[in-house]
């Protein structure tokens, strides 16, 4: 019943009040999980959630660092960062924000339940140091961490306490938590309405603390899981903004004239590693011995690869090639080193010749079919090129669910993989991608064991550089040895799509987080 | 007759278990959830921890006796993507594909019989032979494509009807309809109108073929010869006499609806248990996928004992049998 009187009501005021109730309908391919801002750490939830729960510090259109909850951060010591927190800010629900929420938030993000603890695993301490100031002690000095609490939303203490989300949804206990359909933050958009995967339905929280951009009123979210639906939606009216549109539908989208896609670079990097670890590769006609590991090998897939073909063919356009393991707008980023080495059939097949394998081997590509745009695709590509070559690729392509667990129990000889560093920080595709694998932590997605001593003291260095130049310094030096090295295969940036209505005007980022407060909608 | 129901749910059971066997038996290569629920930033340790929790790493035959025993109660416990009850979960869905399988059943059989009908008493016509052309477009054209062009037709070129979603529903008590309102009403036109053509198209054929056997058969000759009227002899004699296939494929057709509106959910966004499932595939949610599949193979199970029933109440001789066999 409360639906059908919301409906009437909202009917009522188009129809009486015309300038007031501006309804903004979103789609996107999947649906938000939880309304708890720390118990997924997934782009589209922690977009969605950010409406509504918000961090200490956020991010401007161009992802540079801006106050949100704090109003200003120093370092006091090297392993002390102090937040001054902003004063007068209410939760929906009328509680004053304070720094028990800041406190208790950081705890709770850190709790094993919820899975956002990667962000808070260097915090050492959170103290209260006033109503109003914060101080978090790191176990080692952490320059970034800054950009790693933008990942952080703050939840009210009382509200959670009352609510019995004292924690976020534990899984394993199979006990429902109140915070995963209910929300309380400070944030400049309200949850009116839940239903998973049907509708979610946000309204302007008016007693935000700042100026909001957008002139929505309401958001209702709905997921559309079928591309051909998304876009069929679209094109009729039905919504007024949704990502992604399908690389097949764009033209179709823009051509009808009252739509626009909007594409950027996403700071995704796509790329292929191989294993350099094992005496002899696990899937391979290659026996006794591992070619990877001789650079030349390395060196001759990377340039049997076509990378335009792979553009203007697999990505119609919507990618962009990349020489580097970081996107553009990834903090450190060397733009001086994006470059590729160039694509030659001719020098590939002599250093494979110089190599000692002449005529070729036998050797796996593990691959998604489900995970990144046209995933499945590349490597049908990639297995093309390196045909040319005289390599025959065994191409395994399989579902996400059965792809990861297998890679990251390293089963692999040869895969795709693709990567956003979630901190926007070069450190993070260093620490995660190319360091060493060891047990604390370092290279946890480096599945082919790529190793070079150097990186790793590099990475242990510009994990604890607060000098912006030095550190940007340190940075390119590693990227440069992993670059010589062909430690992977760097491949693209695959682009963002975000199909709307031309009433529709937004600020898109690369971090492909859709933020409801920088969406005006044109109304007649 | 009571021993006869027993006998069918003592049946039941044995088919609900082989069917969560074997479930649990694919749950084997369909990967696993940790991933998907960690992220990318976790350690393996974090990894191997919570599969360990998740009890993913116990052998299989073990994940199998706990399932049996906690959905014996029940409980299929906390779905791994949402983080909610499975039970909840498939409670809210229920409704929208019952819904939705119910109307299109209505439409299959309500237009499906009488054409079938027309089709076998003018069976040489024009109209009849255009009938036969139109089921073979149905019986063959895949469902999602019929969902395509049907929103491109009436959603994206005449902008008649809405591509997506239930609209709006009434709630009444835990269920909720989009049956009581105009928005409700219209989304379910395009799903319901996809999701019935097969079975329409099917019971339409199916009439048709029995219902000419029927009418080359002696007593139909003999009514005729009686000079009953032709409508008596159509639909009081001719028409009954075919149901009795027709019920059965009816029957087991009720329950391919209510399965396989996973593809009608799918195109339409249609937010019943179907899409559920499918979601939860792509998660590896394994205790919503054992959950759905459980459902679906009861939903079997009872239809079956119904269209079972049925039959007594429609033939006779099967009541005589019955009863010459009590003593």
């Amino acid at each position: 019943m409360r639906l059908k009187t919301l409906a009437l009501a909202a009917a009522l005021t188009t129809a009486f009040g015309a300038s007031h109730a501006v309804t903004l309908r979103v789609a996107d391919v999947g649906d938000v999980q939880s309304m708890d801002p720390h118990s997924l750490n997934e782009t589209l939830q922690i977009a969605f959630d950010a409406s509504m729960y918000e961090p200490l510090i956020g991010r401007d259109k161009k992802m540079g660092l801006v106050p949100l909850l704090a109003t200003k951060w120093t370092q006091t010591s090297p392993t002390v960062w102090r937040f001054d927190l902003r004063k007068g800010v209410q939760f929906h629900d009328g509680t004053p924000f304070t720094a028990d929420d800041v406190v208790f938030s950081f705890k709770r993000a850190a709790d094993p339940a919820g899975d956002m603890r990667g962000y808070t695993s260097s915090m050492k301490d959170v103290r209260k140091l006033d109503a109003h100031t914060v101080e978090v002690e790191t176990l080692t000095p952490n320059p970034i961490l800054p950009d790693v609490l933008t990942n952080v939303p703050v939840m009210s203490k009382v509200w959670c306490e009352a609510n019995k989300a004292e924690k976020p949804v534990d899984r394993r206990k199979g006990v429902e938590n109140t915070a995963s359909f209910k929300a309380n933050g400070t944030g400049p958009f309200r949850l009116k309405e839940r239903n998973p995967s049907t509708r979610t339905v946000l309204v302007r929280n008016f007693n935000y603390w700042d100026k909001v951009e957008s002139n929505v009123d309401e958001v209702v979210f709905t997921p559309i899981g079928n591309d051909a639906t998304r876009v069929a939606a679209l094109l009729s009216g039905e919504i007024d903004l949704m990502q992604p549109v399908p690389l097949q539908d764009i033209e179709r989208v823009r051509s009808s004239g009252s739509f626009t896609v909007l594409q950027g670079p996403e700071l995704r990097t796509i790329f292929l590693g191989m294993d350099q670890k094992r005496d002899e590769l696990l899937f391979s006609s290659v026996k006794g011995k591992n070619p990877f590991k001789d650079k030349r090998v390395r060196q001759a897939f990377y340039q049997a690869i076509d990378i335009e073909a792979i553009k203007s063919r697999v990505m119609r356009g919507a990618s962009t090639p990349t020489g580097l393991m970081a996107a553009p707008g990834v903090r450190g980023f060397p733009a001086e080193l994006n470059k590729r080495l160039p694509y030659d059939v001719d020098a590939a097949k002599k250093l494979l010749a110089d190599a000692g394998y002449g005529s070729g081997f036998e050797v796996s590509l593990n691959c998604p079919n489900d995970r990144y745009v046209n995933d499945a695709a590349i490597c049908q590509a990639v297995a093309a090129n390196l045909a040319r070559i005289g390599v025959k690729i065994n191409l395994q392509t399989e579902t996400k669910v059965s792809y990861f667990p297998k890679i990251l129990r390293r089963d692999t000889s040869f895969y795709l993989l693709g990567w956003t560093p979630s901190t926007v920080d070069s450190h993070d595709v260093l620490s995660a991608l190319i360091a060493t694998p060891d047990d604390k932590g370092q290279g946890t997605f480096n599945l082919g064991a790529y190793s070079n001593p150097k990186i790793d003291e590099l990475a242990a260095k510009i994990q604890s550089e607060t000098d912006d130049t030095k550190r940007n310094a340190l940075i390119r030096e590693a990227f440069k040895l992993h670059q010589d090295d062909v430690g992977h295969i760097p491949l693209h940036q695959q682009a963002l799509a975000w199909g709307f209505s031309n009433k529709v005007s937004l600020a898109q980022l690369p971090d492909n987080r859709m933020f409801f407060k920088w969406i005006t909608l044109k109304t007649r | 007759m009571l021993a006869f129901i027993l006998r069918r749910l003592a049946q039941a059971v044995l088919v609900l278990l082989s069917v969560a066997f074997i479930a649990f038996m694919l749950f084997q290569y369909v990967g696993d959830p940790v991933t998907n629920i960690l992220g990318q930033d976790a350690t393996p340790q974090q990894r191997q921890q919570l599969r360990a929790d998740l009890g993913l790493d116990r052998p299989f035959p073990l994940q199998f006796a706990r399932f049996v025993v906690n959905a014996a109660q029940g409980e299929f416990g906390l779905s791994l993507r949402q983080g909610r009850k499975v039970s909840s979960l498939i409670a809210e869905r229920l409704p929208a594909t019952l819904e939705l399988a119910a109307v299109a059943a209505v439409l299959a059989l309500a237009i499906g019989i009488p054409a079938g009908v027309y089709a076998a008493i003018r069976r040489g016509s024009v109209g009849s032979q255009a009938m036969m052309v139109l089921s073979l477009l149905g019986v063959s054209l895949p469902n999602f494509l019929i969902g395509i062009l049907l929103i491109l037709e009436f959603a994206v070129v005449l902008k008649w009807l809405p591509s997506f979603g239930r609209g709006e529903v009434v709630a009444l008590g835990p269920w909720t309809t989009g049956l009581l309102t105009v928005d409700g009403l219209k989304h379910l036109i395009l799903p319901a109108i996809t999701l019935s053509v097969f079975q329409l198209t099917l019971i339409l054929r199916l009439v048709r073929s029995e219902m000419l056997e029927v009418l080359r058969a002696d007593y139909i000759k003999f009514a005729r010869a009686r000079g009953l009227p032709t409508r008596a002899i159509y639909f009081g004699h001719a028409l009954k006499n075919t149901l009795v296939p027709v019920i059965t494929i009816t029957g087991l057709q009720l329950g391919t609806l209510i399965a396989f509106a996973i593809i009608t959910e799918t195109v339409f966004q249609w937010p019943g248990m179907g899409l559920l499932f499918i979601q939860a595939v792509q998660f590896a949610d394994i205790p919503v996928m054992a959950a759905y599949l459980c459902l679906i193979a009861l939903i079997f199970v009872i239809i079956n004992l119904i269209v079972d029933l049925l039959y007594f109440v429609v033939d006779p001789r099967l009541r005589i049998e019955k009863a010459a066999g009590a003593h």
